[in-house]
């Protein structure tokens, strides 16, 4: 049994308390004037032909983007109106980089939810020992999503232009939407999504824990059952999810397998966070009966869901590319021009490295290698949520600095704390479950 | 070398041969081969065989049809009739990759595959028309068959046969088959 330590608690405690420290620091600065941002913009193009670039660059989108918006106002200079936008940009930033943090852990969640469905609708029989894992994990979604549908509706339409009156009154596109895209809407359906997922979540948890001391095996066909019923509410919901929390963030643009695409980096990413997870326990002296067989097992789905990750990205990206149809290629033109390096570099560390690293049937039984690719690809799925947000809401505003820090600090604390909780409540074993034997004696 | 005698020894039953294979191993008599009518699972770790190399050979094999692939289609589209690729006429191969990147990963699973079997093949010395080496037909249906080669005394190990469950010991001449 996993007892939660002291210093646990205040690590994961600190880890909150700077993340939002640091985070309110982020906000209070993007608080400019726009005498302040001319200044910044002035003293930006004195700096030399790159950032030159990145302006005019971004100054071709906004024209672009808001070319409706902005019909009447001539008598506004041509420097005032980008001086405006890039005080936008720069007021969206903290938001925007607090909404990929808590999206980002979340899904984590949601990703192991939907794998935790999969094992039982499939009576899977080589993990009901990681079953306890799975289902700690899962416990930071309710939390988790709340949260960030919480930060979507108060980051309003410093996240979501959409949710911004004027913008919607001068654009067409949005209009046409507006049936699916308004704010009503939008809380409604993401109380549905949660409260969906967190039924079953709390179901499941619920006959799994009864199960452990049942005569019979009622809670796990009970389970079985709801599983699968689960899973088909569950691809429809994280479907229209990735539409509404993420793929809407880009308003006039989309793609029919965008929900696949999410629920990939959602499931490679959770579980690897429950190989981490498990070889930490394991580094503590615990779950003794997981083998290299069960780490062999996580480590071929975190290989074969980084191959299947890279193949939607690509099926996305080639589509899109070889049509060059303009309201589609926009999102990808945005992407390259502006974020060469981040774009290409997340390619490389959510496809390249893990399927180098991983291809050898040997490393996958080897816990070094395991954490290193494990690593590697929470890296590059937190860049892939950053890439799908960020080009939206700050356009070429973007970096890697206090804002991004501190969100993750603070989504990181909470996700260990809520996790670890978790975990020490029950014990580490399902062992009432009826395939716990075949688990524990499971090898390759 | 008259001294060496050839025995196979048949079981009907992949348990029983496993178990079999574990305690000749014991006595350290050895075993030449063994002919099953399917694949034993664990009977090469038991049989003390080195791990296969097949997997590096794949590998290779993979970045063999990778490069032909590139090659090809740089002939076929960029060269040699240059082709307007989705209405991007840069008539560059790394402009226009993602357009090859099917055909470069299905070139690289078919070389991998292809030769992978043919590796196999002449691996296991087996080609067409050969005559097959089985020593009897019958481990082609529902018996399983372990040749062993011994300069010991014979009564020992036909009892050790006999014990491990066979139904059958023949002892064959040398290069009979």
């Amino acid at each position: 049994m996993y007892t939660l330590s002291n210093r646990f608690k205040i690590f994961s405690l600190s880890l909150i308390i700077l993340g939002s420290l640091g985070w309110f620091y982020s906000y209070t600065a993007s608080h400019l004037t726009l005498d302040e941002v001319k200044v910044l913009i002035a003293e930006e193009s004195h700096h030399g032909s790159h950032s030159d670039d990145m302006h005019n660059m971004s100054h071709q989108n906004e024209k672009h983007h808001n070319e409706d918006s902005h019909h009447g106002d001539e008598a506004h200079g041509h420097e005032d109106e980008h001086a405006e936008h890039v005080l936008h940009q720069i007021h969206n930033r903290p938001y925007a980089a607090l909404y990929v943090a808590a999206f980002f852990f979340m899904m984590i969640s949601l990703g192991v939810l939907a794998f935790y469905a999969i094992q039982y609708a499939s009576q899977a029989g080589w993990s009901p020992v990681l079953f306890r894992v799975m289902e700690s994990i899962t416990y930071y979604l309710l939390p988790g999503a709340i949260i960030v549908l919480l930060i979507a509706i108060i980051g309003d339409k410093h996240i979501f232009i959409w949710m911004d009156p004027e913008v919607v009154a001068h654009d067409e596109i949005i209009q046409g939407k507006e049936s699916w895209l308004n704010k009503n809407a939008f809380i409604l359906r993401g109380l549905i999504y949660i409260g969906g997922w967190s039924l079953y979540r709390y179901f499941s948890r619920k006959f799994s824990l009864a199960q452990d001391n049942a005569k019979d095996n009622k809670n796990f066909k009970r389970n079985f059952q709801l599983s699968a019923g689960f899973l088909v509410f569950f691809i429809y919901t994280e479907s229209m999810m990735s539409w509404d929390w993420i793929m809407s963030v880009d308003p006039h643009w989309f793609s029919t397998l965008f929900g696949w695409y999410v629920f990939a980096s959602m499931v490679v990413s959770g579980i690897t966070v429950i190989a981490l997870i498990t070889i930490y326990l394991q580094t503590k002296g615990l779950m003794k009966y997981v083998n290299d067989s069960h780490l062999h097992d996580l480590a071929k789905f975190m290989f074969g869901f980084s191959v299947f990750w890279a193949y939607l990205w690509f099926s996305q990206f080639m589509l899109i590319w070889y049509a060059n149809i303009p309201e589609e290629v926009t999102y990808f033109v945005t992407r390259i021009e502006m974020y060469p390096i981040p774009f290409f570099t997340m390619f490389c560390l959510n496809f390249i490295f893990p399927f180098l690293v991983l291809m050898n049937s040997d490393y996958k039984r080897v816990p070094i290698f395991i954490i290193m690719a494990g690593v590697i690809i929470l890296i590059g799925h937190y860049m892939d949520v950053y890439m799908m947000i960020m080009p939206a809401t700050v356009i070429d505003r973007y970096g890697f600095g206090i804002a991004e820090f501190s969100s993750i600090l603070i989504f990181l604390g909470l996700f260990l704390l809520l996790v670890f909780y978790s975990l020490s409540k029950e014990e580490l074993l399902a062992k009432g479950n009826p395939m716990i034997k075949e688990s524990e004696n499971f090898h390759y | 070398m008259g001294s060496i005698k050839i025995f196979h020894a048949l079981y009907n039953d992949d348990d029983i041969l496993l178990s079999a294979v574990k305690k000749i191993k014991e006595k350290h008599y050895d075993i030449d081969e063994v002919y099953t009518p399917f694949p034993v699972h664990g009977l090469d770790k038991v049989m003390g065989l080195e791990p296969t190399r097949i997997a590096i050979a794949a590998f290779i094999y993979g970045c063999i049809g990778i490069t032909v692939a590139t090659l090809m289609m740089n002939y076929i589209m960029i060269v040699d009739w240059p082709q307007n690729i989705g209405g991007k006429p840069s008539f560059s191969y790394i402009e226009n990759m993602p357009a090859f990147v099917p055909i470069m990963f299905e070139m690289t699973v078919f070389h991998a595959a292809h030769l992978m079997v043919i590796t196999f093949y002449l691996r296991s010395r087996m080609w067409p028309l050969k005559k097959a080496e089985n020593p009897d037909p019958r481990t082609t249906d529902d018996h399983f068959l372990i040749e062993i080669s011994t300069d010991k005394p014979v009564a020992g190990l036909r009892k050790l046969l006999k014990d491990s469950g066979a139904v059958e010991i023949n002892e064959v001449k040398p290069k009979e088959y």
